[in-house]
């Protein structure tokens, strides 16, 4: 083909109107997203360098000053066997975030995947799939888990698998649905006309649309992993101690709350209630930006 | 309503004009800066005058509407100038008063009347609330809303009152919400694109209606289009609106036709009118975009794409120069118009013409029935129709009559029942895309209407455009990049647009993004759904130039789909007629548009309106498009047929489609000298 009669070159301007702010930028402008990240980020930083930072050695036992109240020397004050609750605070970030984020990774590829197939391809595949995925959301999630992790022994990588497959169905319900918007679009039939397959047009064209929807409810379920993970560590099937962990430190010291020594239970319960907050705002934050 | 309103109301004569606008200006507050939406726009119109405002998606039409009745967007104000309805100042208003206004004084009626109903109250207390609202009891407001949905033509008022809106089709829907904005009897009524989501014989139902009950309910109108037709058709005066500015304004007749403004005249050009066709000249065009919103122009907006703009034009804007009586034109050059210079060239080459009949495709007894609810629709009945070589086959047909289900099994993205034949070069194509070779692929592809859903907006323009090229041209490296920068050049989009995404586009370069894709693989035969029923009408000229462009260049074969009969005019070779699934008509574009024709294509000629001049209104369809899943009996046509036999024939025989003459088929029953002598004396040459 070669070059038709010219016309006149400004008929091809762009529509210089339309220049968008990039999403991220957007999202530096809301104060919820600034607050909910930079609380999520300082427990990231002590995951990762929570040993380092940390003032005292989380494992050792001052067998001197235990059940101290909070102070200048222990800021968190100190547990039944003289432990430093604010190290083991820091520290206890680690296992928590660690087996959270990887159990939703988990759950969000596989389910992301399994929602795409059921969303595009339809028919049987998707009639099965989501009886399945009705079946798990009636059950409990902490019960499932406790189930599996009891009978499979409490090791951090089972609760990854346990969780992140509980998730699976969860999250592809949520992918189908967006898939079947989807599906009404004409670029789809466009795609067909060219020869695309499947998976081609499952990965390639429909995958990038819906991956807003997979954002959020990637940051909505690391918020229930948190919560599953806590109560798995308070009924003793997760971390196991002496690990510095939030769930099974609260589950340690509540027994003496009506003695007084609120410390030991309140500020890691403090700090699994911020970890979650602070994911609701950022996903709050992100919908936002993806709705307007 | 208190005294001083009363007092008000009560000074309303005939001299006051019911709405006065004087140097509105309106600006929209976004992300921090403040973007003017309309800057000096004044006009007035008079006691039951119809006034229309016709401009371009983005001129400001809705915003004057919004503006008049205060129900703008919360960033949006009225920066500056009056508004005056019935006298009373809506902008001064508290908050009782403007309630009584919008009860009593003003209507509006807007595009989607869907949207207008609630889906969860049945049609009857819908209506008689709005008697309710003005005092009177229950049962006197539910006689009253009976009494007014017959006003309105609902056949069967007593049955609609208990419906609701879902259960009523969209142009009964409209003729409720009609009724609604008339039950209150106002002075004003705002027709906010009102018929621009119906089909073209339902639109000229509803706009007869409304301009008899103008003339009943002695009511002032403003009526809001893009569609210079049915502003013509509808309006005494009319305002031509482009970027928030009214450039020119007077009596409809006039203006459309002796535009004193060039924006005007270009606009005019660019519609395909009084039977154009594609090989005899070039649409001409408007190039360029409207300025972007919040634009700071010193000048005229129009000067950057004006063909006569001079160096004052950029400098001060000009002020509204009179230009008859009540004619005004905000431009210095008003005496020029009538010869501005042509923005494309007129000369077309469409090559060698068509060579001789050499059927590309044939489609023989093609039928499709779908499965809703245990019911089966039967969307296509036994179709047959042959595509040759660079040729247009025009279909047209009211939604519903299986247009786009032709083409999608066409194209193989539906299949075909069984026993339905699609031929490529005489061999029979397999019935799902996904089982056809890449060679047959390759040869059928389409343009859909919304580019914004054709387009993965996820992608590259790059992207886009270089799929078919790897996929069906099978190219790859230097010669996929040449290939890319011709395919480019050849739709007119620059390089730079390449590594832009879809929405960083408007709406008229990425149905060109479309269109480059469709060309990508050398494809034979095109399928046009549509292509310009989402453009302005200055974008859609230039589309329709490009697509006639490259047919004659490529000799690819146009399926072309449009319910606007002047572009499936401008552009069709031969042109078929739907209805309900079955082909009623067929034959040379011009033997079509030409008497005698099918009374189904006789009446979707007569319900569209034109610009130039009223025709002689001939034959209104009546009534819905019977339910596919449940057609007539004999001719399906029979039920809103206006020429149907009394001889009983129409309803109980299906009438074949047969030659009545060389390369023109009708299914009718009347024979075709009848036709002839029953059409001939509506015959009016355009």
């Amino acid at each position: 083909m070669t070059d038709v009669a010219a016309e006149p070159t400004t008929q091809v301007a762009v529509a210089s109107a339309r220049g968008e702010m990039p999403p991220w930028r957007l999202l530096l402008r809301r104060p919820t997203f600034i607050v909910g990240a930079a609380i999520l980020l300082f427990w990231v930083v002590c995951a990762i360098f929570g040993h380092l930072i940390a003032p005292q050695d989380p494992f050792a036992q001052q067998l001197l000053a235990t059940n101290k109240a909070p102070s200048g020397a222990h800021w968190f004050g100190t547990d039944q066997i003289g432990r430093d609750v604010f190290s083991r605070v820091l520290v206890g970030a680690r296992s928590i975030l660690v087996i959270a984020f990887f159990a939703t990774v988990l759950g969000t590829v596989a389910g992301t995947a399994l929602g795409l197939a059921m969303g595009y391809l339809g028919g049987t595949f998707d009639i099965v799939g989501g009886r399945i995925v009705e079946a798990v959301l009636a059950l409990p999630l902490i019960v499932v888990a406790f189930v599996f992790v009891a009978a499979l022994g409490p090791s951090p990588p089972t609760i990854i698998v346990v969780i992140g497959l509980v998730f699976t169905p969860l999250i592809a319900r949520t992918v189908r649905s967006a898939v079947l918007v989807e599906r009404q679009q004409d670029y789809l039939a466009s795609a067909r006309l060219l020869g695309e397959n499947r998976s081609y047009i499952m990965f390639v064209e429909v995958l990038p649309n819906v991956l807003p929807v997979v954002l959020v409810e990637f940051t909505v379920r690391l918020g229930y992993a948190i919560f599953t993970i806590a109560g798995l560590s308070f009924l003793g099937f997760g971390v196991q101690p002496p690990t510095p962990d939030w769930g099974a430190d609260i589950s340690a010291n509540y027994g003496v709350l009506p003695a007084g020594y609120w410390w030991m239970t309140l500020f890691p319960a403090l700090a699994i209630a911020s970890l979650v907050i602070a994911i609701n705002l950022v996903t709050d934050s992100i919908e936002q930006v993806i709705a307007s | 309503m208190t005294a001083t309103e009363i007092a008000a109301a009560g000074s309303v004569d005939d001299l006051t004009p019911t709405l006065q606008v004087e140097h509105l200006e309106v600006t929209h507050r976004v992300r921090g800066d403040d973007r003017r939406a309309l800057r000096d726009v004044s006009f007035q119109i008079g006691r039951r005058e119809s006034y229309g405002l016709v401009g371009e998606s983005g001129s400001g039409k809705s915003t004057v509407a919004l503006a008049l009745t205060r129900y703008l967007p919360r960033n949006g104000r009225v920066t500056d100038g009056r508004i005056s309805i019935n006298g009373q100042d809506p902008l001064a208003m508290d908050a009782h008063a403007l309630r009584e206004l919008r009860a009593r004084t003003v209507s509006m009626v807007y595009q989607e009347p869907g949207k207008a109903l609630n889906p969860s109250i049945r049609i009857g207390r819908q209506v008689a609330e709005v008697y309710e609202v003005a005092g009177l009891d229950g049962s006197v407001a539910q006689d009253k809303a009976e009494a007014m949905l017959r006003t309105v033509q609902i056949s069967d008022p007593g049955r609609v009152m208990g419906l609701y809106p879902h259960q009523i089709s969209g142009g009964m829907a409209q003729r409720v919400v009609i009724a609604m904005a008339l039950a209150a009897e106002p002075s004003l009524l705002i027709l906010d694109e009102p018929t621009t989501a119906l089909d073209a014989t339902v639109e000229a139902e509803v706009l007869d209606l409304v301009a008899a009950l103008r003339a009943d309910f002695a009511t002032s109108v403003l009526f809001i289009s893009h569609n210079l037709a049915v502003i013509a058709k509808m309006c005494d005066r009319v305002g031509v609106l482009y970027a928030g500015e009214l450039l020119e304004e007077g009596p409809a007749q006039q203006v459309f036709e002796e535009p004193r403004h060039p924006y005007t005249v270009g606009l005019l050009r660019c519609i395909p009118r009084r039977g154009q066709r594609k090989d005899a000249g070039r649409l001409d065009t408007i190039p360029g975009f409207l300025p972007s919103p919040g634009h700071t122009l010193p000048g005229c907006v129009f000067a950057p794409r004006c063909p006569i703009a001079e160096e004052r034009c950029r400098e001060a804007p000009p002020p509204a120069f009179p230009v008859g009586p009540a004619r005004s034109s905000r431009c210095y050059l008003h005496d020029e118009t009538s010869n501005l210079p042509r923005n494309t060239p007129v000369e077309v080459d469409l090559g060698s013409s068509r060579d001789a009949t050499e059927p590309v495709v044939s489609l023989r007894d093609v039928s499709k029935t779908f499965t809703h609810g245990g019911e089966s629709v039967r969307a296509l009945v036994g179709v047959n129709l042959s595509l040759e070589r660079g040729e247009t086959l025009g279909l047209v047909g009211e939604s519903g009559s299986g247009k786009t289900t032709l083409a999608r099994a066409l194209l193989g993205l539906i299949a075909p029942d069984d026993g339905s034949v699609v031929e490529l070069d005489g061999t029979a194509l397999a019935g799902e895309a996904r089982r056809r070779p890449r060679e047959q692929l390759k040869a059928l592809q389409i343009v859909f209407q919304n580019p914004d859903s054709a387009l993965n907006r996820r992608h590259t323009v790059r992207r886009l455009i270089s799929r078919p090229l790897q996929k069906l041209a099978g190219l790859s490296g230097a010669r996929l990049r040449e290939r890319l920068s011709d395919l480019v050049r050849s739709v007119r989009l620059e390089e730079r647009h390449l590594s832009l995404r879809p929405s960083q586009l408007s709406g008229g370069l990425k149905q060109r993004v479309a269109i480059a894709r469709a060309f990508g693989g050398g494809p034979r035969i095109v399928v046009c759904d549509e292509p310009t029923s989402a453009l302005d009408v200055s974008v859609q000229a230039a589309i329709l130039n490009l697509l006639a462009d490259l047919q004659s260049k490529e000799q690819v074969t146009y399926l072309f789909i449009s319910h606007d009969l002047g572009v499936v005019r401008y552009l069709s070779d031969r042109i078929a007629v739907l209805y309900l699934g079955r082909v009623m008509e067929l034959g040379p574009a011009e033997t079509v548009f030409a008497a005698p024709h099918h009374p189904y294509t006789e009446a979707l000629l007569s319900a569209v309106p034109s610009i130039d001049g009223q025709r002689a209104d001939r034959i209104r369809l009546h009534g819905e498009i019977p339910s596919a899943a449940n057609p007539p009996s004999g001719c399906v046509f029979h039920t809103r047929c206006p020429r149907r036999l009394s001889s009983g024939i129409c309803e109980t025989t299906e009438p074949p489609l047969a030659e009545v003459a060389p390369g023109h088929l009708m299914s009718c029953h009347i024979p075709i000298d009848q036709l002839t002598i029953l059409q001939r004396t509506e015959q009016d040459g355009d």
